[in-house]
C-alpha cells in the first residue's frame, strides 16, 4: 500500500499518483500522513482507489470524486466532497461548511457535525450526518437524500427542489418553500438503506421526520410572491 | 479572502514564546492574504508605563535622535526602534505624546497606544513582516494577527491590519463592510476620526465608541451584529483578552482550538497544527452570530 506523507511529499505528487495507477497494478489502497489541514487532497479521484487520511484536512478535500472510497481519520475544511460524482467519503470528525456542495452520486458520511449550508445544490448525492447540522442546508438541493441523526439549523432546505431531507431532532426553522411532509414505507426503506449504508445502528426510520419542497417557487406565480 | 490568527495563553509558561508561535500561526496564512501583514501583541509595561507603537515611512530620519527631542519636551521614554516601527514606553500621557508628535514629527503615525498593545503591520509577505519587526522573539500574554488580502481600500500600511482605535484595543477582519460608509459618518458626529479609508477601522472604532458608552468587549460585539452590515469574521483583542464573532450568514472561515494552556483562533486549521498539544485540542468551528470571549482578569 503506498503511503504519502504530505510533511515530505508534495500533495499535487500525491494527487497525481491516484489518477496515474500503472496497468496491472493491484494495489489500489493509500495511505496519506500528516495532512496537517492541506487543502484539495485526494481531489480528482476517477478510479476506485481507497484512501485513509490519517488526520485533518482543509478545503475540497475528495472534491469530484469518482468511484474512490476516502476516509478522513479527523475532521474536514469546507467543501469536502465537493461535487462528487460516485463513491463514498467517510469523515470521522466534523466538517466545516458546505460539505457535499453540488454533489451528483455517491455516498457522504459525516460522524460528527458538520456547520452551515451542507448538501448546499446537491444533485443526487446521499448524505449522512451523524451529527448536527448548520444553517441553509440543502439550499436548493435538486435531488438525492440528506439525512441527519442530530438537528438542524436555521432555513433547512430553503428553496428546495426534489432532494429529500430526514432529520431526527430538532430543525430550527425550514427555509422558503420547504415543509414538513408525511413518512411513506418507500421514505422509511430508503431511509432504513441509507443508514445501513452508512453503517448507522441502534437508530429507526421511524425516529426521523421527512421534509421536502412545496414546490410552490418552481415557476413564478404571483400569487406565491410571499413565498419568495 | 484574508487571514486570520489569534493565540491566547492561559499557560503563563508559554508566554516568552508567544511571537514565536503567532509568526508560525501567520505564515501558514500566507496565500490567504500575501499583500500585507501585521501583528498586535499584548506585553504589559514592567512599571505600568504607557506604551506606544509609531510608524512612520521614513524611519531613519523620523526616529533619529527622538528620545533627546522628547526629553526637549520633557517627555522621558524610552524608545525601541523596529525598523519602520518604534515603541516608545513612557510615564508620560498617550495625549502628550501625540501632541508632541503633531508638531516635532507630523509625518508619523501612532499604531497603537496602551499599557501592553504593540501594533506592527507592513506591506509584503507575512515571513517579511514577521522578519523585519523581529515578532519571533517577542514574549506577551495574547496577540492577534492579519494577512492581507485587500478587497475594499489601497495596499498600503496603513490599510494594513491590526486597527486600533482605544487603548489597548485592535481589532482584525475577514469579510467586507457594506455600510462602513454611514458608520464613519456617524461616529465622525462622535469626533471620531479615522485614519484610514478601510471598512475595518470603521469596526474598530465603532466597537471602541461603543466600549467608551460603558459596555464590555462581549456587549460590544453583540450590538455589532446589529449595526454592522455585510461579511465579518472579528478577531478582537483587549489589554486582558480576544473576543470572536462572525456575521449571521458566517461565510469567512473560522477554527478555534482550546487546551489547559491556550485558546487559539485561525483561519484555517492550518494556522493551528503547529501549536502544542493540538492533537488533543477542542477543535471546533465558531457558531454564526455568536459572541466568543476569554478574559484573563475574569478567568482570574
Amino acid at each position: 500500500m503506498p503511503v504519502f506523507d504530505l510533511s515530505t511529499t508534495p500533495l499535487r505528487e500525491f494527487n497525481s499518483a491516484l489518477r496515474n495507477i500503472p496497468e496491472g497494478s493491484n494495489d489500489f489502497s493509500f495511505e496519506v500522513l500528516n495532512p496537517r489541514g492541506s487543502h484539495a487532497v485526494a481531489a480528482g479521484i476517477d478510479t476506485p482507489v481507497t484512501v485513509d487520511v490519517q488526520g485533518s484536512v482543509g478545503y475540497y478535500c475528495a472534491g469530484m470524486n469518482d468511484g474512490g472510497i476516502v476516509t478522513v481519520h479527523g475532521s474536514a475544511g469546507p467543501g469536502v466532497a465537493e461535487n462528487m460524482m460516485s463513491g463514498t467519503v467517510v469523515v470521522e470528525g466534523d466538517a466545516s461548511q458546505y460539505a457535499g456542495a453540488t454533489g451528483r452520486g455517491g455516498l457522504l458520511v459525516i460522524r460528527g457535525n458538520a456547520s452551515s449550508r451542507c448538501g448546499i445544490s446537491m444533485k443526487g448525492i446521499d448524505i449522512v450526518v451523524l451529527g448536527n447540522i448548520g444553517h441553509m442546508s440543502a439550499f436548493m438541493g435538486q435531488s438525492g437524500h440528506l439525512v441527519v441523526l442530530g438537528d438542524a439549523g436555521e432555513a433547512l432546505g430553503d428553496s428546495l427542489y426534489e432532494a429529500k431531507l430526514f432529520v431526527r431532532g430538532k430543525v430550527k426553522s425550514l427555509g422558503a418553500d420547504c415543509v414538513e411532509k408525511d413518512m411513506r414505507p418507500e421514505h422509511l426503506a430508503k431511509l432504513a438503506e441509507l443508514l445501513e449504508k452508512a453503517g448507522v445502528s441502534g437508530v429507526r426510520p421511524e425516529e426521523f421526520k421527512r421534509y421536502g419542497s412545496a414546490r410552490k417557487l418552481y415557476n413564478f406565480n404571483i400569487d406565491n410572491a410571499d413565498a419568495y | 479572502m484574508c487571514g486570520i490568527v489569534g493565540l491566547f495563553l492561559k499557560d503563563r509558561t508559554l508566554e516568552p514564546r508567544l511571537g514565536d508561535m503567532l509568526s508560525d500561526m501567520l505564515i501558514a496564512m500566507t496565500d490567504r492574504g500575501p499583500d500585507s501583514a501585521g501583528i498586535a501583541i499584548y506585553r504589559p509595561s514592567p512599571e505600568g508605563k504607557t506604551k506606544l507603537t509609531l510608524q512612520s515611512a521614513s524611519p531613519e530620519t523620523d526616529f533619529a535622535d527622538l528620545r533627546g527631542e522628547l526629553l526637549e519636551a520633557g517627555i522621558a521614554a524610552s524608545v525601541t526602534v523596529r525598523s519602520t516601527h518604534a515603541v516608545l514606553e513612557t510615564d508620560a500621557t498617550a495625549e502628550k505624546v501625540r501632541a508632541f508628535l503633531a508638531t516635532h514629527r507630523p509625518a508619523v503615525r501612532v499604531t497603537g497606544t496602551g499599557r501592553s498593545i504593540e501594533l506592527y503591520k507592513e506591506t509584503g509577505l507575512p515571513k517579511d513582516v514577521v522578519e523585519r519587526f523581529g515578532v519571533r522573539g517577542m514574549g506577551g500574554t495574547h496577540g492577534v494577527g492579519h494577512t492581507r488580502m485587500a478587497t475594499e481600500s489601497a495596499v498600503t500600511t496603513l490599510g494594513a491590519h491590526p486597527f486600533s482605535t482605544g487603548a489597548d484595543q485592535c481589532l482584525v477582519h475577514n469579510g467586507s463592510l457594506s455600510n462602513h460608509s454611514n458608520l464613519r459618518r456617524t461616529l465622525a458626529h462622535e469626533g471620531i476620526n479615522l485614519e484610514s479609508q478601510n471598512d475595518s477601522e470603521v469596526a474598530a472604532a465603532y466597537l471602541t465608541a461603543e466600549m467608551a458608552r460603558g459596555k464590555d468587549l462581549g456587549e460590544a460585539l453583540n450590538s455589532a451584529l446589529d449595526d454592522l452590515d455585510g461579511f465579518f469574521t472579528f478577531v478582537v483583542g483587549t489589554q486582558s483578552g480576544f473576543g470572536v464573532v462572525r456575521d449571521p450568514i458566517a461565510c469567512k472561515p473560522a477554527v478555534m482550538a482550546e487546551t489547559d494552556q491556550y485558546v487559539a483562533f485561525g483561519s484555517e486549521y492550518r494556522a493551528l497544527v503547529n501549536l502544542p498539544g493540538i492533537e488533543n485540542a477542542r477543535v471546533w468551528e465558531p457558531e454564526p452570530a455568536t459572541v466568543y470571549f476569554w478574559d484573563h482578569e475574569k478567568a482570574a
